[in-house]
């Protein structure tokens, strides 16, 4: 294209420019302009961009730090909940068992004293039992001999001048009932 | 220049030439001679306003969670900054992101005038623009190597080769001539050669649709299939635009990389 028209210009003769030698005019121009362009893009725009950037970069990378930390403080949080809860079901656990131990120590205190006072009440009730019975014998043996002998004279019709004699027979029956009654009571 | 063509339409000057690139001056008017004040450098500040107050607005109070526009602002730093500077130079490309960025949307916004209606010349298709840029990665990548590798030793690195003794004396002449003396030619001619070619096609589409039609009417098909061509070509100098000023880029930020490298 270029040697096109330069050849189609060098054939008119009469071309005043040449394309490819620039015009010093507008160098300086250019330069100028050039310079200004420069100064102002490098020096105010630029250099802020790259501020721009890296505090882009510097807020994502402090954001992703942040947010880590504060997992972590999570993590940490939950680590020692748990290991709270654990604590407290062990002591809960613990006593739990203390009050199961207590429970049952009471219980067997107050059977064995409940057994004792039943035997003791028992006891009290067997002997009383065995002075009425010694009593009521005592009784029975002397109503009896006389209720005895009344009986006797009665049917014999006799006064029992023979007392002496009389005496020894009752007294041996009356013995003789008392042991066969003893041993019956025992029973 | 459509604007002069259809004011002109009755007397088309056909083909295009050189001169159709150097317009009269405006301040002093019409002045032919006088290059202070063009349509160009008119352009070039207007592109240089442009920027600085797109990036002073947008980044006025910078927030962590952006707005659009400043999302804007810092996707097209992010784009040099990452694409094109860290991804070539590694670490230290950040340190070299800022001029890259600043290069880069200067070429841009220059180079879319090419496309803009009204405007429809690139300030780059003025060789001073882009020999400027080209002259400061030049001088930027021999004083970035001579800073990395210490004085001199630069250029005993950048010239000679891991290479028997005996191919020497043909690497180095080569190397020198490719790393010296071409690539500040080639990076201005490249750009600016873009930006020419760009605004000749258009030229020629559109005064040749005309220039057909003065010739004869029964030509206006001819003429209509000629202009049709003018708005395919803007689309393709769309892409010419952003893909020379990626490329104007990724050469420079290339040639801090040569310089900054440690084996060849």
């Amino acid at each position: 294209m270029i040697t096109e028209v330069l050849t189609v210009a060098a054939e008119e003769g009469a071309t005043e420019h040449n394309p490819i030698i620039p015009l010093w005019q507008e160098i300086v121009v250019g330069t100028i302009a050039f310079a200004i362009l420069c100064f102002v893009l490098m020096k105010f725009v630029f250099p802020m961009m790259e501020k721009t950037f890296a505090a882009r970069v510097d807020a994502i990378e402090g954001g992703i730090k942040r947010a880590e930390a504060a997992q972590a403080e999570a993590n940490q949080l939950l680590e020692q909940y748990k290991a709270q809860l654990a604590e407290a079901r062990t002591e809960a656990a613990r006593i739990r068992d203390e009050a199961r131990a207590d429970a049952e120590g009471i219980r067997q205190d107050i059977l064995a004293k409940a057994r004792e006072e039943s035997d003791r009440i028992i006891g009290a009730g067997q002997e009383q039992l065995a002075a009425q019975r010694e009593s009521i014998v005592r009784e029975l043996r002397s109503e009896v001999g006389s209720l005895a002998v009344d009986l006797a004279g009665k049917i014999v019709g006799e006064s029992l001048a023979d007392e002496a004699r009389s005496r020894g027979t009752v007294e041996r029956f009356i013995n003789e009932l008392g042991t066969a009654g003893s041993a019956g009571g025992r029973r | 220049m459509i604007g002069q063509s259809i004011v002109l339409a009755a007397d088309v000057p056909f083909p295009p030439s050189v001169e159709d690139f150097y317009l009269p001056s405006i301040l002093p008017w019409n002045e032919h001679n006088s290059y202070w004040f063009t349509k160009i450098t008119a352009l070039m500040w207007v592109s240089v306003a442009a920027i600085i107050i797109f990036f002073l607005v947008t980044y006025r109070k910078p927030q962590l969670v952006p707005t659009k526009k400043q999302w804007l602002a810092e996707s097209i730093y992010g784009f040099v900054r990452n694409n094109i500077a860290v991804d070539m130079l590694g670490k230290r490309g950040v340190n070299f992101a800022p001029y890259l960025t600043s290069l880069f949307v200067f070429i841009l916004l220059m180079n879319f005038w090419a496309i803009v209606p009204l405007a429809q010349i690139s300030p780059n298709s003025h060789i001073a623009f882009p020999a400027i840029l080209a002259v400061i990665s030049y001088v930027m990548f021999i004083y970035v190597g001579m800073k990395h590798h210490g004085g001199l030793k630069y250029f005993k690195h950048a010239l000679i080769p891991p290479a028997p003794w005996f191919i020497l004396p043909l690497l180095i002449p080569i190397e020198f001539f490719s790393t010296f003396l071409v690539r500040p030619f080639s990076l201005a001619v490249r750009l600016f050669a873009n930006m020419f070619a760009g605004h000749m096609l258009l030229l020629v589409f559109t005064l040749g649709g005309f220039a057909m039609l003065n010739a004869n009417v029964w030509f206006a098909p001819f003429s209509i299939v000629s202009w049709a061509m003018t708005i395919a070509l803007t689309f393709l100098e769309f892409l010419v635009i952003c893909l020379q000023a990626y490329v104007f880029t990724v050469l420079t930020a290339s040639y801090v990389q040569g310089a900054l490298a440690d084996e060849h």
